[in-house]
């Protein structure tokens, strides 16, 4: 069974984004870049059913010239194969890379059963490219999914709401768009990183389709989070203050 | 610990709350400090400088007798705040090249008196099991090694400093930290002070006021403070320019990885089991952290940060230290890792959890940037200090913020060693991109810097070009080491240097025997050797002479025109600097000291200047190029072109005079540190050129070669038995065992009289002696000549200790041609300072036998100083 896990190089989160002087983009000049998390767990998912299944796991990416360094992690963390579809004017909009990615999936060699997302980007945040690329390629899609059980010609998703799950099965070939928890991402070893930093990486460069509708005027910053974290005070002294949050703030006690 | 409201003022503040400024917190507190205040811009514990991601292994065995001694120090003090596991460490080799580099430090770690041994490729295997020992030859195992936590042991030192400021905690209950005399007990302590904290608190600027520090401006408030010292890693620069002066130093990348969980680690509890191992040919180490291994490099490109583009706190992911992995740099690291501990590398279940370019900082040449910087009295830095010497490095800053001296001398790592030369941004950048590779190199001890040169120069330095100098570099000065167009003098002394050239590679690296013909040559006829880089600068002012006296051992109440060779003290009656003092006039006098401690040498004046400003420091470094002209044929030669009578009766030794060459006016002062007949010449630079001509084309009838530092700091000194300052001459030694007692005990008052007094009555623990080397020979039949720093041997080949527990080691070594000796100078205690005492030397873990000629410091060469008297 051939998986397919297609993830993007975002900035790495966990700090404080600071914006370029013309609001159009963030300045990445001290920033370390990586995959986002979902595609992190889309990539193990593609991995392990492929490591399973007897198949080929392939990480696609479509992106600059640098998001080089996303495939070579994933071929770090087990990929088969890696594709970058290399775009040249930044960003491209939820449409035209779901459109760049089924002509892909068209033409590819390999025929993929499962065709893994992630549920969002980290940093656009579309929540678009998977069901995109289902329609474009006709096939079911399923999104927001924690859990994945594959078996021949079908997989059971399910996804978590509100106060329980929802359960479904769907025929495969597929489009999943998983959620951060479905597994837990390996480390690559060592070894693993220095082989991937030799694999060949294969490369297109798709123009892009002009169907995006959606143009970014500027970037803002949330205005400053001013609930940071309040120290209540340091070893037994402060169980009084504790209990006194716990009882009255919270209301747990 | 109060954590409110930044204080109006304090006593003293310290900027940056990394394992430093919790140190010197700790040690200032003890040494009597009750008012201090600590500001970091982070949080606490971990604010986020490179304290925060070390690797935290401490290998206490160095070349350098100063960082071993710290980092010892620093290992007892982790062991007293119960944050060190003696692990033992192992540097490993792959190649021959590095077997010998390990001889060297078991040399090394016998003279500086730690445990250190040679270990087979088998014994390295029975400690590290996991190291691929196919790939190396031996190991150099170091038994006192080990890892710390520096965070606990930060918050550990800055609640006892703040119940010893407060006179809660008498200093003595605080620790097993003995206290020396000037560590104020409880007792003698107000009860209002302590240490405030506060963190997350950004420094906007450093008040200055007539040339003193007043004022940390932050964004909580100002505090008035005439004490700061910044201590705030890599980003000291930023803070040291907002007073306006420079802390030479720039961010660098030091890659690192930890992979795990490592299957192997699990069965073996706690933090460490095994020896820290140091992979030195391929510049990494491998360590145990609980169930990951740390994998460090130094071998990838240097990566240089400018300071300003270190993100925040907010803006950094991780920290603003912990920048991300750059991969292709790391590349070659991870074969080798692989390499070296595969069976950890290639656990199944291990993998990469977590990879940075660590930032640290970088010094022009590897040392630390510690003391008051000398435009801004009572600004101090303690910069660039890694984690294993820096509990040392606290309690010396505050010994030396104190009570003005340190147990542990710390000159080489002086802020003020780049003063006026060394600070700028291309220069920082240029050395330690040249020094990174030497972090883990095998760094000869004359090795020559190559980048941001030729720098300063002295007017000779065309002509001395065109004559084919080999030029050494001392300060920032271009300095001729030895001249190749003197290569026919070999074979007119061919005789004379038989048994004193040097087969062996290391042995003459960085050196060549036309050295020892430039000095047969000066000894016969006569030299011209300049410039030296000397530091110079004028006392001026009705106070001079007292002032002088203050500094000096020697008495400064001499006649104009004489000149006096001193000691420089410290109260403790340690050495600070010698130098020579000349009057000049009747208010004024002439200091000349070495460039190399020329920075630190003035701001020690500068700092004990008096208030009443009736002293004035005039520098005249740049303002004038010197000259020495040696030899018998000196003075025929200085006379045929001198306005002036040159005779012995007319310009006596030891004295100094206006004279005048051709068009030249000059000042001239008849003085040898080669032991020879002849004058240092001073002029101004501008004529330096014309000067050098007028001598060089007089100097032609009597066969004048230029002579380079070779000799002048080497054969002819140590012919001569003369100390040079931080080989002989260190805080931990005294003038009566260095031999410079010669001044006696004058009446007036100077620093370090008491000490120097009772050093004089006392019997030495120490003799400084002068030793030659009976044989040569190796086990393999070559020649071999020591060049500095080996362990001296007893009879039984243990190292020589002293009843003050000081090793006794080759302080300098060098040929004395005119001897035909290879001469070697060692502070010796009672029982071996006797003439004709037997003893041996290691070189390369080989004992050669040595004898004591001297013991104190009669000149081997011309004993009477005939040459410089006649």
């Amino acid at each position: 069974m051939n998986t397919l896990a297609c993830v993007k190089r975002v900035p790495d989160t966990g700090a404080k984004i600071v914006l370029t002087d013309d609001q159009r983009g963030i300045d990445t000049s001290t920033l370390g870049f990586t995959m986002s998390p979902h595609e992190e767990c889309a990539l193990e998912e593609a991995v392990r059913i492929a490591e399973d299944r007897d198949g080929t796991a392939t990480a696609l990416t479509l992106g600059p010239e640098a998001a080089d360094e996303q495939l070579r992690t994933a071929l770090a963390m087990g990929a088969d194969e890696a594709t970058l579809l290399e775009t040249e004017d930044g960003e491209w909009g939820p449409v035209d890379t779901a459109t760049a990615i089924a002509d892909y999936v068209a033409e590819a060699e390999t025929d993929f059963d499962v065709l893994l997302v992630g549920n969002e980007s980290a940093d656009a945040a579309n929540y678009q490219v998977g069901t995109h690329l289902a329609g474009q390629l006709d096939l079911p899609f399923v999104a927001g999914i924690k859990s994945l059980d594959v078996a021949d010609g079908t997989a059971v998703a399910k996804r978590e709401v509100g106060g329980g799950e929802e359960v479904y099965e769907v025929d495969l070939p597929a489009v999943i768009a998983v959620k951060e928890g479905l597994n837990e991402p390996r480390y690559p070893s060592m070894r693993s990183k220095m082989r991937a930093r030799k694999q060949e990486v294969a490369s297109a460069a798709p123009d892009p389709a002009g169907a995006d509708c959606l143009e970014m005027v500027r970037l803002e910053s949330p205005a400053d989070d001013e609930g940071a974290a309040e120290i209540l005070g340091d070893g037994p002294d402060a169980a009084a203050d504790v209990l006194e949050v716990l009882r009255d703030d919270v209301e747990v006690l | 610990m109060s954590e409110s409201d930044l204080p109006g003022s304090a006593e003293t503040v310290i900027l940056g709350a990394g394992i430093v400024g919790n140190s010197l917190s700790y040690h200032l507190a003890r040494y009597g400090r009750e008012d201090i205040v600590l500001i970091d811009k982070g949080p606490l514990p971990d604010p986020g400088g490179s304290t925060g991601h070390a690797s935290n292994f401490l290998m206490p065995v160095e070349h350098s007798k100063e960082m071993t001694h710290l980092t010892r120090r620093s290992i007892e003090q982790y062991k007293d705040f119960d944050t060190f596991t003696n692990s033992g460490g192992i540097e490993v080799a792959r190649t021959d090249e590095r077997v010998e580099e390990l001889k060297r430090r078991v040399q090394s770690a016998k003279s500086w008196g730690e445990p250190g041994e040679l270990l087979t490729p088998e014994e390295v295997e029975d400690m590290v099991p996991y190291v691929n020992t196919d790939l190396i030859k031996a190991g150099f195992y170091s038994p006192g090694a080990g890892t710390c936590d520096p965070l606990r042991a930060g918050e550990v030192m800055r609640s006892r400093a703040d119940a010893i400021a407060a006179g809660e905690v008498d200093p003595a209950d605080a620790g097993d930290l003995e206290p020396d005399a000037d560590v104020v007990p409880a007792s003698e302590r107000s009860g209002d002070g302590g240490l405030h904290l506060s963190p997350n608190t950004e420094v906007l600027d450093l008040h200055v006021e007539g040339g003193e520090i007043t004022a940390v401006e932050t964004d909580r408030g100002t505090i008035e403070a005439d004490e700061v010292v910044i201590a705030a890693g890599l980003w000291s620069p930023k803070l040291a320019k907002m007073a306006g002066v420079e802390i030479p130093l720039t961010p660098a990348v030091h890659q690192m990885v930890s992979v795990g969980p490592i299957s192997f680690f699990e069965d073996y509890e706690g933090e460490i089991s095994f020896p820290v191992v140091r992979d030195m040919d391929t510049q990494m180490y491998e360590r145990q952290h609980g169930n990951d291994l740390e994998v460090g490099s130094y071998q990838h490109r240097p990566i240089l940060w400018d300071v300003e583009d270190v993100p925040s706190i907010e803006e950094a992911p991780l920290s603003p230290t912990q920048p991300p992995l750059t991969d292709d740099a790391f590349e070659q690291s991870m074969e080798d890792a692989l390499e070296i501990v595969p069976d950890l590398l290639d656990d199944p279940e291990a993998g990469v959890r977590h990879e940075i370019d660590g930032l640290l900082s970088q010094t022009p040449d590897g040392a630390p940037l510690l003391g008051e910087l000398q435009d801004v009295d009572g600004l101090w830095s303690a910069a660039a200090i890694w984690i294993k010497e820096a509990p040392a490095i606290g309690e010396a800053m505050a010994q030396r913020m104190t009570r003005g001296w340190t147990d542990i001398d710390i000159h080489g790592s002086d802020v003020n060693r780049f003063y006026e030369y060394g600070t700028s941004r291309e220069f920082v950048k240029n050395r330690a991109h040249e020094g990174f590779q030497k972090i883990y190199g095998i760094v000869h001890p004359a090795e020559q810097w190559q980048s941001s040169r030729p720098l300063r120069t002295s007017p000779f330095h065309d002509r001395q070009e065109d004559l084919d100098a080999r030029f050494f570099e001392a300060a920032g000065w271009e300095r001729p080491q030895w001249f190749e167009s003197n290569r026919d003098l070999l074979t007119r002394y061919n005789e004379e240097l038989s048994g004193l050239t040097r087969p062996n590679e290391w042995d003459s690296r960085w050196w060549s025997p036309i050295i020892l013909a430039e000095h047969l040559h000066m000894r016969d006829k006569v030299a011209m050797v300049g410039d030296m880089g000397f530091t110079i600068f004028d006392l001026v002012g009705p106070g001079a002479t007292e002032f002088a006296e203050r500094m000096a051992v020697g008495r400064m109440d001499v006649d104009v025109g004489q000149s006096v060779y001193t000691p420089i003290l410290a109260e403790n009656g340690g050495f600070v600097s010698d130098l020579s003092i000349v009057r000049i006039g009747e208010n004024r006098y002439r200091v000349i000291t070495g460039g190399g401690m020329g920075g630190a040498d003035k701001a020690w004046f500068r700092g004990h200047l008096p208030e009443d400003g009736s002293v004035q420091l005039i520098d005249q470094t740049s303002a004038l190029c010197t000259l020495g002209v040696w030899g018998p044929d000196a003075r025929n030669l200085v006379d045929s072109v001198a306005e002036e009578d040159m005779s012995h009766e007319a310009f006596p030794p030891y004295t100094a005079q206006k004279i005048t060459i051709g068009e030249v006016d000059a000042w001239a002062l008849r003085i040898s540190y080669v032991g020879e007949r002849g004058w240092e010449i001073y002029a101004p630079s501008e004529q330096g050129g014309r000067l050098w001509d007028t001598l060089w084309e007089a100097g032609q009838e009597y066969d004048v070669r230029p002579v380079g530092m070779g000799v002048y700091g080497t054969t002819g000194r140590m012919e001569k038995g003369y100390r040079l300052y931080g080989h002989e001459l260190e805080l931990e030694y005294d003038p009566a065992e260095a031999g410079l007692t010669f001044h006696g005990v004058k009446d007036a008052d100077f620093i370090g009289k008491e000490a120097y007094a009772e050093a004089i009555e006392e019997e030495n623990a120490a003799t400084l002696c002068t030793l030659s080397v009976d044989d040569h020979l190796s086990e393999t039949g070559e020649r071999r000549f020591m060049l500095g720093n080996e362990p001296v041997l007893d009879p039984d080949g243990e190292v020589i200790v002293d009843e003050e527990g000081r090793e006794s080691y080759v302080t300098s070594a060098g040929t004395a041609p005119s001897l035909g000796k290879h001469l070697l100078m060692a502070y010796l205690p009672p029982e071996y300072a006797e003439e004709g005492q037997q003893l041996s030397v290691e070189y390369f873990g080989e004992q050669y036998p040595v004898t004591v000629e001297v013991a104190g410091s009669r000149p081997l060469f011309d004993p009477d100083n005939e040459r410089i008297r006649s």
